[in-house]
């Protein structure tokens, strides 16, 4: 197929991994920040082409994942309303939260829906004006804007009935907060090519000189991320931090003007709970106040709850790279896709979902 | 009943409520199967669980089964609720190696359900009735409420003759033997898909809906030694080796530059985040023979009009784990595991 088999070329990602062999010297521990990546990279088995020199951590960039299990509450709780339509990407829904998760709402009655993008939310808003429809917005700056379209479209075609149950998070101070733990283990980034898209990455040019790490926006086929890594471990080989852009198909200094406008308009920059991770200052999105009109929160009166995490679950180790997925005690045992215990196991994104699905049977023996 | 039932069976399915997983045909409803319906009726040992039972009646070998259909929408690209409710059951005789003879059909209509809908469904019913060779013999009728019903849902129970001297289930895969489709994958799901409320994307797509026992009576014509046959509806080919493989407790491992899939649907699943190898055929099968066998029955289904796109995917090795393995293009080994639930819910 065009535009994908050019990305997944067997004889180049054998000349990229002989390159990445002749560069290594020594021992270097990379993260991928975006879950996409991560799977990418579990699916193609791009780790086990590597030479053991380097090691590959799983970044925070699943936005599912992340999504603190209070929100999971509310968005559970507007699912029991009558009058509510609620409508969210399909990994949403079978994240658990403190009680049920959306699938468990949704047989005991509510009425959730699956939907592709916020416009189709909208449509259905348009369609059932009796009812109440509530997108859950999860995601990081890559689905922001679709999302502050749709509440601006709202706006101008008079649509009263639809809401946003915002839970956006940005990059940027996730990655600032890994760099400053102590228990940082990273050395180098590949930053996650569609962030990018929107955002650019002169945000990241503070980030890579305060804690001199290099930073590669990557791409997600199997020669981006081959490329990506070659292009970090020049630069830690060679002691340059830098940013640099690998996806550059995709990705331009300055990102996608129109969107950030966009989103410049419409949301503000607010502090947020991570889940596993716990609030990290600016590093979510909330409406304006000229928006509150289309904040769930607001029109519903919900309160902010900040939810019990299963006492078992180490998420919060695992998105932050200090924890491998087949590691946790827990793992394929009393954590499985059919049964979570929490949202790295079920999302398409999630880090011990990849490992469950792509590394079990070798894990296993 | 299987013994070993009580030491698995404690837990009950996981929450109270049943879930559209439950019928999605992946581990949701395996467990459902094991923890609920087993106990009750009891089932067979794994390596005879079949999409068909074979019943001995008077010295004659009886394939039976049913199919309940509950496809949305009920008219799709390349067929409807009507010929599906055929093909799926008379599919589900030939793979336990069955001349599809009789099928009953039960009808479970929403009032209001247009009565030009109706015709043109039965229509369409008969027509494939009468290419797979198999006759309508009783059937029922019942309307319920405007509301509770999604215009139509369609049962369809079918008895077939086995030919003689065939047991095939998967107990009998073995390592070595080669694993073969009969055409490319995903069609059918991504034909739905393309018409669902709030997906719809434009294609040519239609779907694959064809009834398989001309193909399999080929193979059995030209005497190739078939262990075991599964035709790939939900949960598409990833689910249907999965349980074979557990079933016998073997390895299979497939090259993924052999499975073929087109290029549209291909760029669909991408485009949705899907996985081909796992989104419904209802015209596909996967064969498991003898590795003698494995260039003559691929010569005889790529002859055959519903093998065009067939291919040799894979083979079977001996454990250690049992479960599917695949080989990318780049030379690694990843495993394939069935999903929970449907990837799209409502599918046949």
């Amino acid at each position: 197929m065009k535009y994908l088999d050019e990305y997944r070329d067997p004889e180049v990602a054998r000349r990229y991994v002989e390159a990445i062999r002749r560069a290594v010297t020594r021992p270097w521990t990379l993260m991928e920040v975006c879950g996409g990546q991560t799977h990418a990279i579990v699916r193609h088995g791009l780790d086990r082409l590597l030479p053991q020199e380097v090691t590959l951590l799983h970044g925070p960039g699943c936005p599912v994942c992340v999504t603190p299990i209070g929100q999971i509450d509310q968005a559970v709780y507007l699912a029991g309303l009558p009058e509510v339509i609620l409508c969210s990407f399909g990994d949403m829904l079978r994240v658990p939260g403190s009680g049920t998760d959306l699938l468990g709402a949704r047989a005991a009655g509510g009425d959730v829906r699956v939907v592709y993008s916020p416009l189709d939310a909208l449509t259905l808003a348009r369609a059932h004006p009796e009812r109440q429809v509530v997108f859950f917005a999860v995601g990081f700056e890559t689905t922001a804007p679709a999302n502050a379209l749709a509440v601006a479209l709202a706006r101008r075609q008079g649509v009263k009935n639809f809401s946003l149950l915002v839970s956006h998070v940005l990059v940027p101070p996730a990655l600032e907060a890994l760099l400053s733990s102590p228990r940082n283990r990273v050395q180098g980034f590949l930053a996650a090519g569609h962030v990018c898209t929107i955002m650019g990455y002169r945000e990241y040019q503070p980030l890579a000189c305060r804690y001199r790490v290099p930073i590669v926006v990557t791409g997600f086929e199997p020669l981006d991320l081959l490329q990506g890594i070659l292009m970090c471990l020049h630069q830690l080989e060679e002691g340059r931090f830098e940013v640099e852009n690998q996806y550059s198909r995709s990705v331009s200094a300055a990102g996608n003007l129109q969107a950030r406008e966009l989103l410049e308009e419409i949301f503000e920059v607010v502090p947020r709970r991570w889940r596993g991770l716990g609030e990290i200052p600016g590093s979510g999105l909330g409406l304006r106040a000229g928006w509150r009109d289309f904040d769930a929160r607001h029109r519903f009166g919900l309160v902010e709850s900040v939810g019990e995490e299963p006492g078992e679950c180490r998420a919060g180790e695992v998105l932050s790279g200090v924890l491998r997925p087949p590691d946790c005690p827990a793992f394929g045992t009393r954590c499985t896709p059919e049964s979570p215990l929490g949202a790295p196991m079920v999302s398409g994104e999630g880090a011990c979902a990849a490992y469950h699905r792509y590394r079990r049977l070798e894990e296993a023996t | 009943m299987n013994p070993d039932f009580s030491l698995n069976c404690p837990l009950p399915v996981e929450g109270d409520l049943v879930r559209l997983a439950h019928g999605g045909g992946g581990r949701a409803m395996q467990g459902l199967l094991e923890r609920t319906f087993f106990p009750a009726f009891g089932g067979p040992p794994p390596g005879l669980r079949h999409d068909a039972s074979v019943l001995e009646l008077g010295g004659a070998r009886l394939a039976f089964t049913t199919d309940s259909y509950v496809v949305r929408p009920y008219f799709f690209p390349g067929g409807d609720i009507g010929s599906l409710a055929v093909h799926g059951t008379v599919n589900d005789l030939a793979m336990a190696g069955a001349r599809p003879l009789y099928l009953s059909c039960g009808f479970i209509l929403e009032e209001g359900l247009p009565l030009e809908d109706l015709r043109r469904i039965v229509a369409s019913m008969a027509a494939a009735a009468a290419q797979a060779g198999v006759e309508v013999v009783t059937g029922d009728t019942k309307v319920v409420d405007r509301g509770k019903g999604d215009g139509i849902y369609l049962n369809t129970a079918g008895v077939g003759l086995v030919e003689p001297g065939i047991r095939w289930h998967p107990g009998r895969v073995q390592p070595g033997d080669a694993v073969l489709v009969s055409g490319d994958l995903g069609r059918h799901g991504m034909a739905i898909m393309a018409c669902r409320e709030g997906l719809e994307f434009e294609t040519r797509l239609e779907s694959d809906s064809a009834p398989l026992w001309g193909l399999v009576e080929a193979l059995i014509r030209a005497g190739v030694e078939i262990r075991c046959l599964r035709d790939l509806t939900r949960g598409g080919l990833t689910s249907a080796l999965v349980e074979i493989a557990e079933a016998a407790g073997v390895r299979i491992t497939l090259e993924e530059g052999a499975i073929p899939v087109l290029e549209e649907v291909r760029g669909a699943c991408e485009l949705l985040g899907l996985d081909p190898m796992a989104v419904a055929n209802e015209g596909r099968l996967v064969a498991f023979v003898a590795p003698g066998d494995a260039t003559r029955a691929l010569e005889i289904m790529l002859g055959d009009p519903l093998g065009q796109g067939a291919a040799r995917i894979g083979q079977v090795q001996a454990g250690p784990a049992a479960g599917v393995a695949i080989r990318t293009r780049l030379g690694t080994l990843r495993p394939v595991d069935m999903l929970n639930g449907e990837q799209l819910p409502r599918i046949c």
